[in-house]
């Protein structure tokens, strides 16, 4: 993975020097709490519900073990033990102090680590494909281009204080595993056929919250040199142009819609003219230099199948459960990738204890070069693990309760904090969470209904990705009731889709039977290989809808609170 | 005299910065007979006017007003004010990055409105040098500002050459 040189360590170390300042004029009132907001926001601080969150970047979700078990030891002598993976692939911390948030950073800098711009109306952390660099389906290893815009972003002088935050995936594989096109911008990383260069499609206009809409091509070519000149045409369009009066309408794809993405691709062309050749043209000596910090790890010769390993399938149908839903192919032969889900029975979903983070990065050492990925699904990927390793690793992780064999199963809920802890929320999450886990403990019934996702947000800000969840789950605030509002048809990949509510919302305690009733429908019309999306498309919205309400009285809608939250520090959406 | 902060040092500055009152129009209000900053709309009202005259004369663009308005023009002034209307709004970061990059003026350019010291390390690498700051602001403190970091890794006005590019040639510390 990437490591810093001599700059990237001292701009760090300045920014902790920067921030511990910034913090001491404001303990000395000489920083009022307006002035302080953005910049605390731009170094990962919120002030929530019970008082400072702290979010803390990881760089297109690459960690090593190193830097995991410095997280542990934070989250153990600054926290209560515990972190938080979020859907931008950044960790969460929900319990520290704010005096002593300029010392976390000070120990993050230690092991080339940081919270810059996890907030704030600036360019986020940047995420990709946690399987980048061995799927099997990628054109390119994305991770080069990730670590070229995350330092063309850091500390950007002109895009530090935009109208709202700007986020940027970026994908380069067959399969879209970054959902790309619910971002900013989406970068999806193509070989142009005739001059064979890589390159890139250009999304924008793309998000979630209160209005989702999945971004639009305006380009489908850009030669990877240009790629930095071509997003400052777009941020300054953005920067001058985009909506400042109505927090609502301030991100960028409001702007696309008004103009209309042929204009704004016409404009940010007549932008890109002032710009293009100019010095932030990226030789290809750039590339090759930051592709040389992630070069493959030291691979061996391995046959395709392993004898041992096949024995431990057959003999043992835990281990092939898991085996079966959390181990993927990997591009070399004899090595698999695997993810431990974070989805327990009884766990918040992307809660990680600190004794569970040293687990995790002895694991790392053990079977995958040190390295691990978090992903947007608050997930954890182990990408280089040998076949004939899979058993022994998947018993040290049954023991710490990290080999819930539920991957793209139902309880594999993405889930935000919620009302539990954000300040923003509407209606509590992580309950909703423990419920579904709770009604459907079955792994049986969850093998059998197989692929689906469900997706649970505690207000419209989705963090929670329910939009794109084919049950999306949002938590809505009616008379100062917590309501839950149910979307259909949502789905992440190449076919992502937005979903559509059914209907009026109904009680926390009336959600695990609307999600058995839902599945029911499925279950006794799909066809043989249908998964739960593919009966919805094929028998549309209505009967699951029938069912969904049967016996229940519903003649008022739920009206979703607008109320504008005073202090708009929104979750990782 | 009024101080600011220029090329980083505090300086006495004679300036004035006029905004207009709400019952002031660009066409009627008094013009004062020493060195001003005016609103881009009293500029172009009374451009023949001003410039008969002998008083030093600026002119500030307001967020939303980019320095297109001033491209034929530049030559005539000596200092453009870009506005803050709050720190947390960023356009003016890009119309000084355009008057310097795309219009190459080479007169100063000043931050007026709401600068605070936490941002003008920003603004200074967008080709502001020049830092009205707020009036209950301590200045030496703020100076300290502009020296928050010691490289970058973005090409702007301070450093036309990003830092990959002086990576590869073997320029950096």
């Amino acid at each position: 993975m990437y490591r810093y040189d001599t700059t990237d360590q001292r701009l760090i170390d300045e920014r902790v020097a920067q921030y511990s300042d910034q913090i001491a004029r404001h303990l000395a009132g000489e920083l009022s709490n307006d002035e302080l907001r953005p910049l605390r926001l731009q170094n990962g601080l919120y002030i929530q519900r019970h008082g400072p969150m702290l979010r803390i970047a990881i760089p297109y979700g690459m960690l090593a073990a190193r830097q995991l078990r410095k997280l542990a030891e934070i989250s153990r002598r600054y926290d209560r033990g515990v972190g938080h993976f979020t859907t931008r692939q950044n960790m969460q911390l929900n319990w520290p102090q704010l005096e002593q948030t300029p010392a976390i950073l000070g120990e993050l800098a230690s092991v080339e680590m940081h919270a810059v711009q996890t907030s704030g109306n600036c360019i986020r952390n940047i995420t990709t494909d946690p399987f980048a660099g061995v799927a099997p389906d990628e054109l390119t290893d994305p991770r080069p281009y990730c670590e070229l815009l995350r330092q063309w972003s850091t500390f950007h002088p002109e895009f530090a204080f935009l109208p709202r935050k700007f986020k940027i995936a970026i994908n380069a594989a067959a399969e879209d595993r970054a959902v790309i096109r619910v971002h900013d911008v989406g970068l999806e990383l193509v070989r142009d056929a005739q001059s064979d260069e890589i390159g890139f499609r250009v999304f924008v206009g793309g998000g979630l919250g209160r209005t989702p809409i999945l971004a639009k091509a305006i380009r489908d070519f850009l030669p990877r040199r240009h790629i930095v000149s071509y997003l400052e045409a777009i941020l300054r369009l953005y920067n001058r142009y985009g909506r400042r009066d109505n927090l609502y309408k301030a991100r960028i794809k409001i702007l696309v819609q008004a103009l209309g993405s042929e204009e704004f691709a016409r404009q940010v062309e007549e932008e890109w003219t002032y710009l293009r050749d100019g010095p932030n043209t990226v030789p290809d000596e750039e590339f090759d230099r930051l592709a040389a910090h992630f070069q493959a790890p030291a691979w061996e010769n391995l046959p395709a199948d392993d004898p041992a390993h096949r024995a431990r399938l057959a003999a043992e149908p835990a281990f092939a459960h898991w085996v079966r839903r959390n181990v993927h192919a990997h591009k070399i032969p004899g090595y698999a990738a695997v993810t431990l889900t974070l989805k327990a029975p009884g766990t918040a979903p992307g809660d990680i204890s600190d004794a569970q983070m040293l687990v995790v990065a002895d694991l790392a050492d053990r079977f995958s070069f040190g390295e691990l990925r978090v992903t947007h699904e608050q997930n954890v990927v182990l990408a280089d693990v040998r076949q004939s390793d899979l058993y022994a690793l998947w018993q040290v992780a049954r023991d710490n309760r990290l080999a819930t064999a539920n991957f793209g199963l139902l309880t594999d809920m993405i889930c935000c904090p919620g009302g539990d802890l954000c300040a923003l929320a509407n209606a509590r999450s992580r309950p909703i969470a423990l419920a579904v886990q709770e009604r459907f403990d079955n792994l049986d019934y969850l093998y059998d209904v197989g692929d689906i996702s469900l997706n649970i947000s505690g207000c419209m800000n989705s963090c929670g990705h329910h939009h794109v969840a084919n049950i999306g789950i949002l938590g809505v605030d009616k008379n100062d009731e917590e309501w839950y509002q149910i979307t259909l048809g949502g789905q992440q990949g190449n076919g992502a889709t937005i979903g559509k509510v059914i209907g009026p919302s109904f009680y926390a305690n009336e959600v695990p039977d609307v999600i058995e009733a839902l599945i029911g429908v499925y279950l006794e019309t799909r066809t043989d290989s249908e998964r739960f999306i593919d009966t919805l498309q094929r028998l549309g919205v209505e009967p699951f809808k029938a069912r969904a309400y049967l016996g229940r009285d519903r003649r008022r809608t739920a009206k979703v609170n607008a109320a504008a939250p005073v202090e708009r520090e929104t979750i990782d959406a | 005299m009024p101080k600011i902060i220029k090329h980083e040092r505090i300086v006495d500055d004679p300036w004035q910065v006029l905004r207009l009152a709400t019952d002031q129009t660009p066409a009627d209000v008094h013009l004062p007979n020493s060195a001003t900053l005016l609103p881009l709309a009293v500029w172009r009202a009374r451009r023949d006017e001003l410039l008969a005259a002998d008083t030093p004369v600026g002119v500030w663009l307001a967020a939303d007003e980019g320095p297109e308005a001033l491209a034929d023009d530049l030559a005539r002034l000596p200092v453009i004010g870009v506005d803050f209307p709050k720190f947390t709004d960023g356009r003016s970061y890009s119309n000084a990055r355009l008057l310097r990059e795309r219009y190459a003026y080479t007169g100063e350019i000043r931050a007026i409105g709401d600068v605070l010291q936490d941002q003008l390390f920003y603004m200074r690498r967008c080709g502001i040098d020049a830092y009205a700051l707020r009036a209950d602001k301590d200045l030496d403190q703020a100076l300290a500002g502009l020296r928050a970091f010691s490289d970058s890794y973005q090409a702007a006005v301070d450093q036309p050459r990003p830092l990959f590019q002086r990576r590869l040639h073997g320029e950096t510390a």
